[in-house]
């Protein structure tokens, strides 16, 4: 396949989409629009119309915040550590993660600000010589959420932006309406000369190397929000590697549930084949027989523990108030990904789009019953009885979060090449100089 | 000195680019800048080219980002000395997390910061690349000669496959 081809099919992408796009966005901002009043009523009125009762003080925003954070960790996974091990079939799907993982951690960094009685006093999170003449406990996991979550988001962008640099040159050169300006403001200059290449080539490396300790750090981070506590449930040592497998299989799920649309969308079935949508459902597999083996070590850990409270907690979860829950989670996060051991399941982009919603539905009820059982099953018996019920404020929020993250994502693959026309170039450029006359197609 | 003058050779494939490029540099007949649409290892090795020093910003930014993520918690602790949890103040395990993200964060702003300095960027005002193609499929060889250098650069540049030659 020859370079001129790679470059006009995938900066195709950038001119009219079709209706499909047009759908979602609508809806995406609709939903962003709902999320917003919601969060201007709470603002207004306070943090009582987010249900927020003892002893569940921790809920739904802080299960939206873990499960956000978690989506973001595929996309690094697949863009820094695939690219460490040269995988090279992450090339087809790495920008798509890469941009998800960034709108998917500025989606997560705005729940702790939610959570909070006087959102607009957030910065007091941020350690500043400031006249109430303190400084932030650097002793806190909310102020090493605060260090993470920035760190995170600061160096996905960079990575992000680094990788799209030649891709907006290319765009530049190449797209003539008003975005060329734009384009040339971000691509700063861009020449492709050797000199950039090396430097370029040298920091993708470095980026790389760095995203994979900080995509393991930042999910053990946030687990260890709640392993911090010595509350049933949370206080165990399995949390980080638990909630790092957890994140990488939400995640996974995630890149898939976007993928296929976009694939039908942008018309990209040559550059994003079936073979791709295979090895992601095999990671998908891996991290789901993690995420299972967890669960049950989790229940092993509550039984040897010999604590009665230990041990109460999780037989509540499983059998208690919220046991619908619990059983939907297991079946969508450990039952339903076992049917990806059949290849044909694998291959099956209807399957693999259902499923997917699945495991994310799955995901998003795990961080729900960790949270709210734990904390309604606590050590005082008076606080076993009642069930937490959302809010219509809470569902309206999470909602939102869901418009913000599409709204995000969707103009990002409608202004910026969805696909890397870069690395796409060297790996089926390199491959159509190997084949047979020069003209292979085949997946790489 | 003598004028100098610009020849440029565009190519459709790397790697004659890269002979060409060789074949300049070896003969002294230039100095070349090469512009391609992907990183070309053959042009690098070409143009003997170096490793790149952006380690160093990465190296330098990290140790900096580590050495701030344990003293500026402790300077705090001890400009305001407060006991929480029951525990010293300088308690180096939670620092350790927040040393581990600014060694991190501090790593890669300074290799972008590094990456910008020597890829010579933002450059918003200069000249554009020869050629749009080069950010397309075309590799293109830019030779900066004397006059009576250019009849030999030019040779070079035909001799290796270049699509066109101009100046």
């Amino acid at each position: 396949m020859s370079f001129a081809k790679i470059n006009d099919d995938i900066l195709r992408t950038l001119h009219a989409p079709g209706p499909l796009w047009y759908a979602g966005i609508l809806l995406a901002i609709s939903a962003l629009a709902v999320g917003a009043f919601a969060f201007l009523h709470q603002a207004q009125t306070g943090l009582g119309v987010a249900g927020y009762e003892h002893p569940i003080l921790w809920s739904i925003y802080i299960t939206n915040f873990v499960f956000w954070v978690g989506i973001a960790h595929s996309g690094t996974l697949i863009s820094a550590v695939l690219f460490l091990f040269r995988a090279r079939w992450r090339t087809a799907v790495s920008r798509s993660a890469e941009a998800m993982t960034v709108f998917a951690v500025a989606t997560a960094g705005l729940f702790p600000i939610l959570h909070l009685g006087r959102p607009w006093f957030f910065y007091w999170l941020i350690p500043y010589p400031n006249e109430r003449q303190l400084w932030v406990n650097f002793r806190s996991p909310l102020v090493w959420d605060l260090f993470a979550i920035t760190t995170y988001l600061t160096v996905s962008a960079l990575f992000l932006y680094l990788g799209l640099m030649p891709d907006i040159a290319a765009a530049r050169d190449k797209v003539k309406d008003w975005r060329r300006r734009i384009y040339r403001l971000l691509a700063l200059g861009w020449l492709g000369t050797s000199r950039q290449w090396r430097h370029y080539t040298a920091l993708y490396g470095f980026f790389a190397a760095l995203a994979t300790p900080l995509v393991i750090s930042v999910h053990s981070i946030v687990s260890w929000d709640f392993a911090m506590a010595i509350l049933p449930g949370w206080h165990s040592t399995i949390f980080a590697p638990y909630f790092v497998a957890g994140a990488i299989f939400s995640g996974t799920a995630m890149v898939i549930t976007l993928l296929i649309p976009m694939r039908r969308i942008f018309r990209l079935e040559t550059y994003i084949t079936v073979h791709h949508f295979e090895n992601l459902s095999k990671l998908m597999l891996t991290t789901s027989l993690i995420v299972g083996y967890a669960y049950v070590v989790e229940f092993f850990v509550a039984w040897y523990s010999g604590s009665p409270f230990e041990q109460g907690t999780f037989y509540d979860r499983m059998f208690g108030q919220y046991w619908v829950y619990s059983w939907v989670m297991v079946t969508c996060n450990t039952v339903l990904p076992l049917l990806l051991f059949v290849k044909a399941v694998r291959t099956s982009l209807t399957a693999l789009f259902i499923l997917s919603i699945f495991v994310n539905i799955g995901m998003w009820l795990e961080r729900y019953v960790i949270i709210v059982t734990s904390l309604s099953h606590d050590f005082d018996p008076a606080n076993w009885s009642g069930i937490y019920q959302p809010t219509w404020v809470e569902a309206a929020i999470t909602v939102g979060s869901f418009g913000m993250f599409f709204t995000l994502f969707l103009l990002f693959i409608k202004n910026f090449p969805s696909v890397s026309i870069t690395e796409m170039k060297e790996t089926m450029g390199q491959a159509a100089e190997v084949g047979p006359g020069g003209a292979s197609q085949e997946p790489v | 000195m003598a004028a100098q003058v610009t020849v440029l050779g565009v190519f459709d494939h790397g790697r004659q680019a890269a002979l060409g490029a060789r074949a300049i540099v070896d003969g002294d007949l230039g100095k070349v800048v090469a512009y391609s649409p992907v990183p070309d290892h053959d042009l690098d090795q070409a143009l003997h080219v170096t490793v790149s020093p952006v380690r160093l910003f990465v190296l330098i930014g990290g140790l900096l980002g580590c050495a701030t993520g344990f003293l500026f918690p402790i300077y705090t602790v001890l400009d305001w000395p407060m006991i929480t949890g029951g525990k010293p103040l300088i308690s180096i395990p939670p620092f350790v997390v927040i040393a581990f993200e600014l060694t991190i964060l501090f790593g890669a702003i300074g290799g972008m910061v590094g990456f910008l300095l020597m890829a010579r960027l933002p450059r918003l005002t200069g000249k554009p690349a020869p050629d749009e193609r080069f950010s397309n499929d075309m590799t293109g060889i830019k030779v900066l000669c004397t006059p009576k250098e250019a009849a030999a650069v030019r040779a070079c540049l035909e001799r290796t496959g270049a699509r066109e030659i101009r100046d």
